[in-house]
């Protein structure tokens, strides 16, 4: 049972790394919306759905039939990376626009806000099920269709750890997600928007007496934790290259769970989380079986809370010092 | 009030029960008393359902058949028959709720002497018995659940063997013509999936093959710990139950790690999209197997390159997934018609009698229903196409 893991503990752990670090990247944007507005942004799975889309858009207009090389590729990826930024930023201030703030401004309760969310959902996955992915994509009458995206970079083997073999393509999901998220830390931590975010999650009202805005502070928020999404969305794209207009649904309830377990809220919790998650979820398909991976995450995911109810860092945003 | 609201409700149910039972049984009083006194002046034209998802998320693999279908109605139109044909279609959205209506409204209204599906096995389950107690014969294209042909069912029929049939065909296959000793099977945990892969562990253990197995979640996109699996269990061969979606990702992420092992699948799988999922030169010689005979390119059988011809004429686009089974499923009742039956009951013992060659196969029934032809195919990618192989018992690999 065991021998397997043991046999090929770095493939496994390799693997596990990079999914964790775009469950990572994704689970930013439901932490720093909870942080701020104490409210689970369930659309935040198709903000990023929105992201991978606008990647695989960019790679069908680019006519990739090969994979680029050298300046090309480098110039490819950064293209990707920032249309699927763009996109999935966009959208979310976009979302919170219409879905959230007109909600907020009637002080209705959180619970509208929620079902507000789903709907928002369900809307964005069959506008792109019914037009989008049929009319943009040029794909009649297969919008829930799964998408195939063109090859753009060769998935060479850059190095070996430990019998498992680390691609290039891994390499820079890994770097990337991990940079993003060093200069989000340094923009919450270091900057003064940063600081009027950590005072709004703290206490909004005397945020505003303080002279902090807040309607600017939440739309920096989506506008962040979209952008990771969007990013996450283009590694994916890279790493995985299919989509569909339901590809966030899953994944965006693994986010959320590398959230929770990383603790709410909480920026390096949901770094943490995600790293976390990818490796559980491998090493428990490693020893049972694939079929067992949700089991066994989810299992570990109720063990952790039970023991620390608000996850392995707890603290949360509001408390975080610079 | 709850209480009374749910008692009301289900005499409710029981009064509508009742009607429709009774409606049901008028509409095949009726349909035996005009045809059968219809003998002294014969109806010029006799009316043929078509049921199966004609607009929703699997019509893909409907609409084919039914192309094929209307194919031979208006073939055998154009010779001039004393008795026309007419093709009435029945859209069921793949729902069997819906199925039965139509059904109930093809008896009834349409007073329909025959009909080719339902397409699918849940909704046959469903409104089969709706047609078997109106009489009507129904042949079905492309529902291969196994249990359907354990029903005593007389007026049904389909022209696609089984599921039992498919996976020790293509576990057969895999341990035969492609040599296979260690096979790592994977199932998407579906009902079909798994049951498919089921089937060719069973098979692949009685030829004496090792078969080490795993299990994904065809929504999920990262496949690494199933790969990881494969790599460690050096398979000769890999066979995946599930459909085309899940059978690309990981059909790409095995072919990325180096995992050079034959790939096989199921009719599940068998779709372009497999192709793009996995990416053209991932998906080279893959191999794929199916209960239907889907024309290709490279098609050889003179019968199957004109009827692939004569369909392309007509619907603009290739013969795709069961467009032959739809035309000869059509071709029993039209042969039927031909040889002077009018009436729903004197065609389905024309249609229990059929003994000719189709275009997918050799057509002719068992007392079940089941097709006596069992015939599995053997599909393979080739330069970014699904190319036909063979029938499994006979196909070599090259």
């Amino acid at each position: 049972m065991f021998d397997n893991l043991l046999g090929s503990f770095w493939p496994y752990t390799i693997d596990g790394l990079i999914l964790g670090a775009i469950y990572g990247l994704v689970a930013l944007g439901y932490t720093m919306v909870y942080g701020v507005l104490r409210l689970i942004n369930f659309a935040h799975s198709e903000i990023f759905m929105i992201g991978t889309m606008a990647s695989a858009f960019v790679v069908m207009v680019m006519g990739v039939t090969k994979p680029l090389t050298g300046l090309a590729l480098v110039g490819g990826l950064l293209l990707l990376v920032l249309a699927g930024g763009a996109a999935s930023a966009g959208s979310a201030m976009l979302l919170e626009r219409i879905a959230y703030r007109p909600l907020r401004k009637r002080g209705a309760s959180r619970l509208a806000a929620l079902i507000s969310a789903i709907g928002a959902s369900l809307f964005l996955q069959e506008l792109f099920a019914l037009v989008i992915i049929p009319y943009v994509f040029n794909r009649p009458q297969q919008g829930r269709n799964q998408m195939g995206v063109a090859r753009i970079m060769e998935k060479d083997t850059l190095f070996s750890i430990g019998g498992a073999q680390v691609r290039v393509d891994q390499v820079i999901i890994f770097v990337a997600a991990l940079g993003m998220m060093v200069l989000l830390d340094l923009l919450v931590n270091r900057t003064k928007i940063g600081r009027g975010i950590r005072a709004t999650s703290q206490d909004p009202e005397t945020a505003v007496l303080m002279g902090v805005d807040i309607d600017k502070i939440v739309r920096v928020t989506f506008l962040i934790g979209g952008l990771m999404a969007g990013v996450a969305g283009a590694l994916f794209v890279l790493q995985f290259e299919v989509t569909k207009f339901s590809i966030g649904f899953l994944l965006g309830i693994k986010a959320f769970t590398a959230a929770v377990l990383g603790g709410i809220g909480n920026l390096r919790g949901a770094l943490l989380g995600g790293l976390f998650l990818g490796l559980i979820e491998n090493y428990g398909a490693a020893i049972f079986g694939s079929g067992w991976k949700d089991v066994i995450a989810f299992s570990v995911l109720v063990l952790v809370l039970m023991f620390r109810p608000t996850g392995i860092l707890g603290e949360s945003l509001q408390q975080a010092r610079a | 009030m709850r209480p009374k609201i749910a008692r009301l409700g289900g005499v409710l149910a029981v009064g509508v029960a009742l009607t429709v039972g009774l409606a049901a049984c008028g509409g095949g009083g009726d349909t035996g008393s005009t045809t059968g006194g219809g003998d002294s002046a014969a109806p010029t034209t006799l009316k043929i359902g078509f049921m199966g998802d004609l607009s929703g998320e699997s019509s893909g693999i409907v609409i084919p058949p039914s192309n094929g279908a209307q194919l031979a109605v208006d073939e055998y139109n154009a010779t001039n028959p004393k008795v026309k044909i007419e093709m009435i279609k029945y859209d069921s959205r793949a729902d069997a709720t819906t199925a039965v209506n139509l059904a109930q409204k093809a008896i009834k209204d349409d007073k329909v002497v025959a009909l080719v599906g339902p397409a699918f096995s849940g909704e046959s389950k469903q409104a089969v018995p709706v047609l078997e107690e109106a009489k009507i014969p129904n042949i079905s294209a492309s529902a291969t659940n196994v249990d359907l042909a354990k029903n005593g069912w007389k007026y049904w029929h389909r022209v696609v063997p089984n599921d039992g049939v498919q996976g020790p065909s293509i576990a057969d296959f895999i341990a035969g013509a492609a040599a296979a000793k260690n096979v790592f099977v994977v199932d998407d945990k579906s009902e079909y999936g798994k049951g498919l892969a089921d089937a060719v562990r069973a098979q692949l253990k009685t030829k004496g093959a090792t078969v080490s197995d795993d299990a994904l979640d065809p929504n999920a996109t990262d496949y690494s710990s199933t790969v990881n699996k494969a790599v460690s269990a050096k398979p000769d061969a890999i066979f995946f139950g599930g459909y085309y979606a899940g059978a690309g990702k990981l059909l790409k992420q095995l072919r990325d790690k180096g995992v050079q092992a034959k790939f096989f699948s199921g009719d599940g799988s068998l779709d372009k999209g497999i192709i793009e999922s996995a990416g053209a030169a991932q998906a080279e010689g893959a191999l794929i197997g199916c209960p239907c005979r889907i024309p290709t390119s490279a098609e050889t059988d003179e019968k199957v390159k004109k009827f692939a011809a004569d369909y392309k004429a007509k619907f603009g686009a290739d013969p795709l997934i069961y467009a032959t089974e739809g035309y000869d499923a059509m071709t029993a009742f039209t042969k039927a018609i031909a040889g002077g039956a009018t009436t729903a009951d004197a065609i389905n013992e024309a249609v229990g009698k059929s003994d000719f060659d189709g275009i997918s196969k050799h057509i002719s029934f068992d007392p079940t229903g089941e097709p006596s032809a069992k015939s599995i195919y053997m599909y393979q990618v080739k330069d970014g196409q699904i190319g036909l192989l063979g029938d499994t018992t006979t196909a070599k690999l090259s």
